[in-house]
């Protein structure tokens, strides 16, 4: 127990680590997203700002809810959130400090996404490859076509192998020129957010140290009593199931003794704890009848209290119902098989 | 077990290692992040030097903000400098010392980058290729001022029409990239040279202060790591008690509404202390419901007065 204790602590103490190798590895798979995606800009006028815009922002919309989703928090958060008030107060800055932290570090993912869009580039070069400047970049000599045909035309810029516009405009120009604006409003991108990161956490220890203290340890303390409450609950479950189990089985020996009439057969004394495992089964019929009992007919989750100690040991269960006072019966649920 | 907690004391007693270790990852990153970058200069008179010098300095301060938010120290530094005296006096030494060594650390990554960066030639070659001299180049000589600004912009573009058999372009981007190079090379011996006199010449001047600084900076970063586990441990511990006090009233409250005979028996009295009294599909859930609607208040003291 020692060891998962250390553990326990380890990973406590660690907590935040923890959550940050969570973001890290979220934020990886951002990127292996997006290069294992394969972009196919559709070329025509209007598809190509919906397309475009669309790649951009929906995966990080998706990833942003994803990240909620992973944060095994999230639950603890809306618990906290709509429990009744009870016993104990309920302190607003120790939710805000909790969805602070997890949408914190549930941004980290879809502003990947977005920045290794932008500096890729191939977004914008198909959402608004039709709003490139003709008059600086396009060829002076060019044919006089209509709005709409010109508009087609420039749609096939990312689509290299069907272009037919360099009379127009060359290829390369526009592209190099729509990447060169993607870049740069990528790389904008990720300054403004690394800006926005370290004020965030630089000027926090200027102004509420000390309601950051107090926010942050009782929402680590939220967390524990949870884990602890279930830790605690599962030990009773196990407990409770133990002697249901092992009452289960003292009614099946004790109906079978009164049924065949068997005179208890006293294990030797050498034999002891495995004889007294047995609980009474001893035989193939036996163990059929009490498999058959456990499926069809299963205990009900009273726990009776233990035998009072009487000579005759089998018969402890018989004899209990003399002794119950009236106020007793409405709680104890006396179980008979015969 | 006893691994982890060696582990866990090399860490807490070696934050500097750490910090060094964070550091050189984050050089990795710059380098990693120069060569995965597809740079694409846009070969147009206007935005070549905007695009040039703009990816020669924006990363690097992205860098350098990156290295001081994930450098454990700076907060430690910050909430030192902000903090009300108290009993314990503020020493400025000290709180330079961590100044300037979280600086020095944050300061490795965007220098790598402006070194790779100048020694690669791209970005220089992309933001002054407008800017030579056209009369050194025969090809640029003889063309009229408006179009010798549209070639020389085209020059870091290998690719493009004009410029893919054009001899005069490989002599500029050759000189550029020259350039470049010397001056990468110079700012990397400078900086070298500064370092090594910066850490050669330092113990001749306040050595012991030096010390007296760098033992307290470790001291608070320490405490302040220890005083966080002091706290999780305490709160495992609240909480602990806080669970045992709520079963333990339940089962009180239980005994009050069943008069259930004392019991005598000696045999399950293990699991019976485990069960806390609560033996029933009712009780459970009722245990269940009251921790739900009526969370027990974070008062322990009459669990102690037990």
């Amino acid at each position: 127990m020692d060891k998962f204790r250390m553990i326990f602590q380890f990973f406590q103490s660690n907590q935040e680590s923890f959550m940050n190798g969570i973001c890290g590895i979220m934020a990886l798979a951002s990127t292996q997203m997006y290069s294992a995606f394969d972009f196919n800009c559709p070329c025509l006028p209007h598809y190509n700002l919906a397309y475009g815009m669309g790649i951009l922002l929906v995966p990080p919309f998706i990833l942003f809810l994803l990240g909620f989703v992973l944060n095994n928090n999230i639950s603890m958060l809306a618990e906290e959130w709509r429990r009744p008030q009870g016993q104990r107060g309920k302190d607003p800055s120790v939710l805000r400090y909790m969805f602070c932290s997890m949408a914190q570090r549930a941004m980290i993912a879809p502003a990947v996404w977005v920045s290794v869009t932008l500096l890729d580039g191939k977004c914008i070069t198909c959402a608004f490859c039709t709003s490139v400047p003709l008059e600086a970049l396009g060829n002076a000599s060019h044919p006089r076509l209509s709005q709409g045909e010109i508009q087609r035309v420039l749609a096939r810029i990312p689509c290299k192998e069907i272009y037919n516009g360099q009379q127009l405009i060359a290829n390369e120009v526009a592209v190099r020129y729509l990447r060169c604006i993607s870049q740069a409003l990528g790389w904008c991108f990720v300054l403004l957010m690394t800006t926005l990161a370290f004020l965030v956490r630089s000027l926090r220890p200027c102004f509420s140290q000390a309601a950051f203290l107090k926010s942050r340890y009782w929402s680590h303390y939220i967390d524990i009593e949870r884990k602890l409450f279930d830790e605690t609950c599962a030990e009773h479950a196990r407990c409770f199931a133990k002697v249901c189990i092992q009452q289960f089985f003292e009614g099946m020996s004790t109906d079978l003794v009164a049924a065949h009439c068997h005179l208890p057969r006293k294990a030797p004394a050498d034999a002891g704890e495995a004889a007294e495992k047995l609980l009474g089964i001893t035989d193939q019929g036996t163990m059929n009848m009490a498999l058959k009992s456990w499926h069809r007919c299963k205990p009900p989750l009273h726990l009776h209290p233990p035998a009072l100690p009487t000579g005759n040991g089998w018969a402890g269960e018989g004899q209990s119902p003399t002794h119950a006072s009236a106020p007793r019966r409405e709680t104890a649920a006396y179980y008979s098989w015969v | 077990m006893d691994r982890f907690r060696m582990i866990f004391q090399y860490f807490q007693s070696n934050s500097e290692s750490v910090m060094n270790g964070i550091c050189g990852l984050l050089a990795l990153a710059s380098v990693k992040m120069y060569t995965s970058f597809d740079f694409s200069c846009p070969c147009l008179p206007q935005y070549n030097v905007a695009y040039g010098l703009g990816i020669m300095f924006v990363p690097p301060v992205i860098l350098f903000l990156c290295g001081l938010i994930l450098n454990r120290q700076s907060l430690v530094m910050l909430e030192e400098w902000r903090r009300p005296p108290g009993h314990r006096k503020k020493d400025l030494a000290v709180i330079r010392y961590m100044c300037s060594s979280i600086m020095q650390r944050a300061m490795v990554a965007p220098v790598i980058w402006i070194i790779v960066t100048l020694l690669d030639g791209k970005c220089l070659i992309c933001a002054f290729s407008g800017s030579v001299d056209p009369e050194r180049f025969v090809g640029f000589a003889n063309v009229s001022t408006v179009q010798v600004q549209q070639l020389l912009a085209k020059v870091p573009c290998k690719d493009d029409e004009l410029m893919r058999n054009n001899t005069s372009r490989k002599a500029v981007s050759r000189y550029l990239r020259c350039w470049s190079q010397a001056l990468g090379w110079s700012i990397f011996l400078v900086l070298i040279i500064a370092a090594f006199l910066a850490r050669w010449l330092r113990p001749c001047f306040n050595q012991a202060t030096l010390l007296q600084a760098r033992h307290w900076s470790n001291y608070i970063d320490i405490e302040q790591k220890i005083f966080e586990e002091t706290c999780c441990e305490h709160s495992r511990l609240f909480a602990h008690k806080c669970i045992l006090h709520f079963f333990e009233s339940m089962r009180q409250e239980i005994k009050l509404h069943s008069f259930s005979l004392p019991r005598e028996g000696e045999g399950a009295e293990g699991e019976e202390d485990l069960l806390q009294g609560i033996t029933d599909q009712d009780q459970v859930n009722k245990l269940l419901k009251t921790w739900y609607y009526e969370k027990p208040p974070l008062d322990v003291s009459q669990a102690h007065q037990r």
